[in-house]
């Protein structure tokens, strides 16, 4: 069977990453590896509490022009500071997670970040949540390919498989 | 040859490693993977056939690990 023959069998992934909360993206950043390793075109579209995931700056900032951008932006943080959605204990359980990941031989969100990017895995930001936040193409990490709104996310998705993390 | 051991990765960089190298290699290279039974086994050779690739071998090698040799 030809190689494309095989591929078009199987469905395309778009993720919808609106949390911000560490185990959240993990969830998404795992589906979207191991669906790119199998094979599948996969997307994420990083909304809202998702667009921590993409900041250039990995801790925090306080980015945008107005006073209430720059407190969100600060509070929110990057990459460094998602939160566990449960039992954070004041930022502490997210290291202490990935300590416990290392242990058991689970990749680490930056190397399940890091493989996405390797596998082709396309990374887009979501244009309104981008103007909510001030923030600018600039702010983000170089891997994102494009600033779309919602309906070219549904149009690229129209034949795939939608999950919302 | 080129050699990969999976043994010590668990789900989804069992694939992700495998695809990479692959990806990595020239058309006719062949590449040995050692992997666990379970998962990787019943999912990583079906996988590479899936892109394409040849899978020559797959034999038991003892302690649950079975050796994979694929072609690309």
């Amino acid at each position: 069977m030809s190689e494309t023959a095989v591929k078009t069998e199987k469905k395309d992934l778009t993720i919808v990453c609106f949390s911000g909360d560490f185990d959240k993206v993990l969830a998404a950043f795992v589906m979207a590896t191991g669906a790119a390793a199998t094979n599948r075109k996969v997307t994420i579209f990083f909304t809202f509490w998702g667009l921590n995931v993409l900041k250039k700056d990995f801790g925090r900032k306080a980015l945008g022009q107005g006073f209430l951008a720059k407190v969100f932006n600060f509070l929110m943080g990057g990459r460094n500071k998602l939160p566990l959605s449960r039992l954070n204990f004041g930022g502490a359980s997210p290291s202490l997670m990935t300590s416990m990941m290392k242990k058991h031989h689970v990749a680490t969100l930056p190397e399940l970040i890091e493989a996405a990017h390797a596998l082709g895995v396309r990374l887009v930001a979501c244009e309104m949540a981008l103007h909510i936040l001030e923030l600018e193409r600039d702010d983000l990490i170089e891997e994102v390919e494009d600033i779309v709104g919602v309906a070219t996310f549904l149009n690229e998705s129209e034949n795939a498989h939608i999950i919302f993390v | 040859m080129e050699f990969l051991d999976i043994t010590h990765e668990t789900c989804p960089m069992t694939f992700v490693k495998v695809k990479l190298r692959l990806a990595k290699m020239e058309a006719g290279q062949e590449l040995e993977v050692i992997l666990n039974e379970g998962e990787p086994l019943n999912n990583v050779p079906a996988s590479c056939e899936e892109q394409g690739y040849q899978v020559l071998s797959i034999e038991a090698v003892g302690d649950g690990k079975h050796r994979v040799i694929i072609k690309k």
